[in-house]
């Protein structure tokens, strides 16, 4: 689908000489005759073997291969306390880090017994969290910090609130102290980076929801499964682009400060880590925000925190309470983001006014902590300063409201929806679908490795053989077609939305300066929170899959397709209106043509979000996979089906992955 | 002829350059630094070629038949105390690498290097180190300053990695602030600061170990032509301050013929010519160099030796007298007054004389093309 986009690549070369811009212009127009003429071929077999060899499976009906995976799973459970590895290395670490989380609620969030609330109340944790945020980044976090932890009080969900908080700090905590060394090694050594590099990449590529169930495996299920789950994810950004800032240290200061003597171990503590210490904070604030993303999905696997209200209330339909939780992530959200960005801002002022009065800012830092010791106090002591139920109570109403007017907008424009869903349900998702999901197994997959050899080459061909193979393997080929259907015609409206808002900002400062905060904040809210808002207007069906998929996906393929117009050389683009271009005509045959590589990117990035929010879909009555996921999480029986439906995910993104990877690499050496 | 007292302005000239001399005498016997066969070569299985007939080849062919790039090809000079040692070349002739290799920045292929009678090329890591932090320090082209200190801490970085205490390196980087004409600017970040400034902030790290050898890898070719030159005086009054010895590349042959005692002229990595700048101007070794220093104010380099000729059977001898090795421009004013030809004299020798005629000869050239 992705070859879609690049048609329009009309040969941008200034004037080359007829016989080489007609070289140029052949491969591209030749693909799209015979792309045409695949799905033509298959629109034909459609017609003809619709509905036969399609592998269906039941609901509730296991396959041998999926039946072995709930024997590993017994087996597993079994050998819980007899296996040396389980017992000793997955168990210690396991009950490692639950009595680290459990020692945490107590103190901040959960009744330590046998106290009827934690050692420290609200009061205690709101001072102390806003000291924090004040020594590290100043008064305006404070202010935020404040305000969202009274907001996390009002709304009623505190100590989920809390525990999501601990759920994040602890994978973090552990993300950095083990992704920094980790990084260091990478800058220094080239070995360590071309081992660990493609780990860093499956880690990062595979949809987060399938992360889960391997991990029931080993951890069973509980906040040590939610914490390593987290942690897995939330690696591999502060190890990359740690190791980036290592290595991006100007080579002329290594030089010479080598030349004056340093030692290694010099040249890192006083050199290389103190330079990339800004990228370094950037590591930590991604690796925070993917952290909250995950924390948040990990209630599916019993991860405590605020994800759990929000599952339940998706699946009772309780728009009112997932809206305000919904709300609660997003508050931690923006918080986490904006101390983090704020704290690394604050360390380069700092050192530009290097003769600020150091005294007065450690004055107000012990009185800080004065105040903080006082409310922990009082927090010990009072029980209207412990217990957050005795503030008032906004979560309701706000509840009721939100649910009252999701009723009115529903019984108002409820036909409006509705049309829309039906209309774009039957126009576009199902004729696709069904040419996906209704063809016979062999036809579409013969299609499906005609198409990637022709955008990508052999390679990509031969990885799409293998994944399709796996699918077909682990007895999910219907399922996983009519999730790579959504995926597919997500992506479509997803590149669109992208081209148009990218080139609008792509070609005005204006519109990049009143967009990119939005779409920067739209990237820091965990995409599970994007379900709410999409099941409260079009209720659950693959549509609201899609839409959230879309508004998921939407802001990073946008952000990458405005900064490729924006890198086209600004004299070719004059060159062209000198020419007497129309607008029209510079977009369509400079720019979009120039900016091709950045929208093969895009396409790449906007499969793999669009791919892991189709499947979280599942919960929201997307159905296929992702539905198959989460009933492997509720159902024991359908255990060895979820995790079954993981790896035909996992599939599915590695072949979206590979095909586009190899599209952009070629794009990039045309 | 001792009788003759000479004036005393041509024999300040005079006597500086006769110093040199007597430095360069002196070099011979006691070089500081010593480098002995130098090669360096990039590229795979590199040390399989010296010594090979490979090792004669061209550059290029070189690269066509092995894939290796000779940056250094058997390099060998001396430098003496105190002098200033200028290596010029064009871009790519190889002088950043070789300057590199005298501190195993770059690790040599072959060849020898000494610096005060250390063997650097077989010293151990830590010996290595004991080096770059007491006896050579580097000025770079583009700085290295750390962004994330201050001037202060900057000029300070050297004496705090060999661990001296934190009161006498403050002290030490003050002087050598004000040394190089920063004070005041002491607590400014290098990115507040000029380019100009910035290099002096180099230096002044450079010379804050008090280090014998100071190395420059085209320390002012990222300066524009003003600032250029105020550098240059800077370091020509910093080597009469100071007294260290200088290895200094650059591409610029003004900046060599202003700064150097002795000029290195390499080409496609192999030495080209050695030699002081009148003898680099006024004997060029080839035709590369030839078309280098053809640009040249003649007149402003070569000394009297170079334009003197043996009296005529006629002439008089009656004129002034002067040393063989006063310049051409400095002699101009008086040789232009007499009525005599001005006689070139060494102790009580008489090498030869030097006429009107001979001294524009010399000044006219250089103005027509
Ligand atoms: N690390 C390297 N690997 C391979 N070849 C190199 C390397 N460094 C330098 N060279 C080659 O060695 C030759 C000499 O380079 P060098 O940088 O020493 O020249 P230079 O005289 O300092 O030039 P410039 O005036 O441009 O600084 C060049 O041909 C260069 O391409
Ligand atoms: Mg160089």
């Amino acid at each position: 689908m992705t070859a879609v986009a690049e048609r329009p690549a009309a040969p941008a070369a200034p004037e080359p000489p007829p016989t080489a811009q007609q070289q140029q212009r052949d491969p591209v127009r030749r693909t799209g005759v015979l792309l045409a003429a695949i799905l033509g071929i298959w629109a034909l077999g459609w017609a003809l073997f619709k509905g036969t060899a399609t592998l269906p499976l039941g609901r509730a009906t296991l396959t041998d291969f999926q039946r072995s995976l709930n024997d590993l799973r017994d087996a597993f459970d079994a050998a819980r306390d007899s296996n040396f590895f389980l017992e000793t290395v997955v168990g210690g670490a396991s009950d490692g880090l639950e009595a680290l989380v459990t020692a945490a609620q107590n103190l901040l969030s959960q009744p330590a017994f046998p106290r009827p609330v934690p050692e420290i109340g609200w009061l205690g944790v709101l001072a102390v969290a806003a000291w924090i945020a004040y020594a590290l980044a100043g008064v305006r976090s404070t202010i935020l910090v404040v305000v969202s932890f009274l907001a996390f009080g009002v709304f009623g969900f505190w100590t989920e609130s809390i525990d999501l908080l601990i759920i994040t700090f602890t994978a973090v905590l552990i993300s950095v102290a083990v992704g920094i060394p980790l990084a260091i090694a990478m800058a220094r050594s080239r070995t360590v980076t071309t081992v660990v590099t493609p780990v860093l990449d499956v880690m990062q590529t595979m949809p987060s929801f399938v992360y889960l169930l391997p991990l029931v495996l080993l951890f069973s299920i509980g906040p040590s499964a939610a914490v390593v789950a987290t942690l897995i994810y939330a690696l591999p950004p502060v190890v990359r682009i740690t190791a980036h800032g290592l290595r991006t240290v100007a080579p002329s200061t290594i030089e010479a400060t080598t030349s004056m003597g340093s030692t290694r171990a010099q040249l890192l503590r006083k050199v290389q880590l103190p330079m990339a210490k800004q990228t370094i904070i950037v590591g930590v604030n991604q690796t925070m925000m993917a952290a909250l993303s995950i924390a948040t999905i990990a209630a599916l696997i019993d991860g405590p925190g605020l994800g759990e209200p929000v599952i339940e209330a998706l699946q009772t339909l309780d728009i009112g309470t997932a809206f305000v939780s919904g709300l609660c992530i997003v508050i931690i959200a923006i918080m986490l983001d904006r101390t983090t960005t704020a704290a690394s801002e604050r360390a380069e002022a700092e050192r530009r006014t290097a003769v600020h009065d150091p005294r007065r800012r450690r004055a107000a830092l012990i009185g800080g902590g004065v105040v903080a010791a006082v409310a922990v106090y009082l927090s010990r002591s009072y029980l209207w300063a412990a217990d957050p139920d005795t503030l008032p109570d906004l979560g309701r109403p706000l509840a009721d409201a939100v649910g009252s007017a999701t009723e009115w907008f529903t019984d108002t424009f409820g036909q409006l929806t509705g049309a829309i869903k039906d209309g774009f349900t039957y126009g576009l998702l199902n004729p696709f679908q069904s040419l996906l999901a209704d063809s016979p197994w062999w036809l579409v997959a013969a299609a499906l490795l005609a198409v990637a050899f022709l955008i990508g080459g052999w390679r990509p061909a031969l990885t799409t053989a293998v994944c399709l193979a796996v699918i077909f393997g682990v007895g999910l080929w219907q399922d996983s077609m009519v999730t790579l259907g959504m995926t597919l015609v997500a992506t479509v409206l997803v590149m669109f939305l992208a081209v148009v808002f990218g080139v609008w900002m792509g070609r005005s400062k204006r519109a990049d300066t009143a967009l990119r905060p939005l779409l920067d904040a739209g990237q820091t809210i965990p995409p599970f929170v994007y379900l709410v808002p999409a099941l409260a207007l079009f209720g659950p069906s693959r549509f609201t899959a899609i839409v959230a998929a879309i508004v998921y996906a939407g802001p990073a393929a946008i952000k990458l397709v405005a900064d490729g117009i924006r890198g086209v050389a600004p004299t070719t683009v004059e060159a062209a209106r000198s020419a007497g271009s129309s607008t029209f005509q510079i977009i369509t045959k400079v720019q979009l043509p120039m900016a091709r590589g950045a929208l093969v990117l895009a396409s790449n990035q906007g499969l793999l979000y669009v791919l892991s929010m189709v499947v979280i879909g599942g919960l929201v009555g997307g159905g296929a996979l992702g539905y198959t996921v989460v009933s492997g999480f509720s159902q024991a029986q359908l255990f060895g089906k979820g995790l079954a439906a993981g790896i035909a995910i996992v599939a599915l993104g590695i072949m979206l992955d590979r095909i586009t990877q190899h599209a952009a690499a070629r794009q990039g050496r045309r | 002829m001792s009788t003759h007292a000479l004036p005393v302005a041509a024999a300040t000239v005079e006597d500086d350059v006769s110093a040199r001399i007597a430095r360069l005498d002196e070099a011979r016997r006691t070089p500081l630094l010593h480098v002995d066969g130098l090669w360096k070569v990039f590229g795979a299985k590199s040390d399989r070629i010296i010594g090979t007939p490979d090792a004669d080849l061209s550059r290029r062919e070189l690269m066509a038949k092995t894939g290796c790039v000779v940056a250094v090809k058997d390099v060998s000079f001396d430098v003496a105390p105190g002098e200033v040692f200028v290596v010029m070349g064009l871009s790519g002739s190889g002088k950043s690498t070789l300057v590199r290799c005298l501190t195993r920045l770059i690790e040599p292929t072959a060849g020898q290097v000494t610096v005060a009678g250390q063997d650097i090329t077989s010293a151990t890591d830590a010996q290595l180190r004991d080096l770059r932090r007491k006896h050579v320090a580097m000025v770079f082209q583009h700085f290295g300053l750390l962004p994330h200190r201050r001037v202060i801490d900057n000029v300070a970085y050297g004496l705090e990695i060999r661990g001296d205490g934190k009161a006498a390196r403050r002290e030490r980087a003050q002087e050598m602030v004000d040394l190089v004409g920063l004070s005041g600017n002491e607590n400014s970040y290098p990115d507040q600061l000029s380019g100009g400034m910035q290099q002096r902030v180099g230096l002044a790290r450079a010379l804050a170990v008090d280090p014998s050898v100071l190395l420059f890898d085209e320390p002012f070719s990222a300066l524009d032509p003003l600032i250029r030159r105020d550098m240059q005086n800077e370091v020509i009054r910093l080597h009469h301050e100071v007294g260290k010895t200088m290895v200094f590349i650059t591409h610029d042959l003004a900046e060599a013929l202003k700064l150097g005692d002795r000029i290195l002229i390499m080409r496609d990595g192999a030495m080209v010519q050695v030699g002081r700048p009148d003898e680099v101007v006024g004997a060029p070794a080839d035709d590369y160099v030839r078309d280098f220093v053809s640009d040249v104010p003649r007149s402003h380099v070569l000394t009297l030796r170079w334009v003197m000729r043996d009296p005529r059977p006629e002439e008089s001898l009656e004129g002034p007298v002067m040393g063989p090795d006063t310049v051409v421009k400095n002699a101009a004013h008086r040789v232009l007054a007499s009525a005599h030809p001005a006689r070139v004299v060494a102790g009580d020798q008489l090498l030869g004389v030097v006429d009107r005629e001979d001294i524009l000869r010399v000044i006219v050239a250089e103005e027509s093309p």
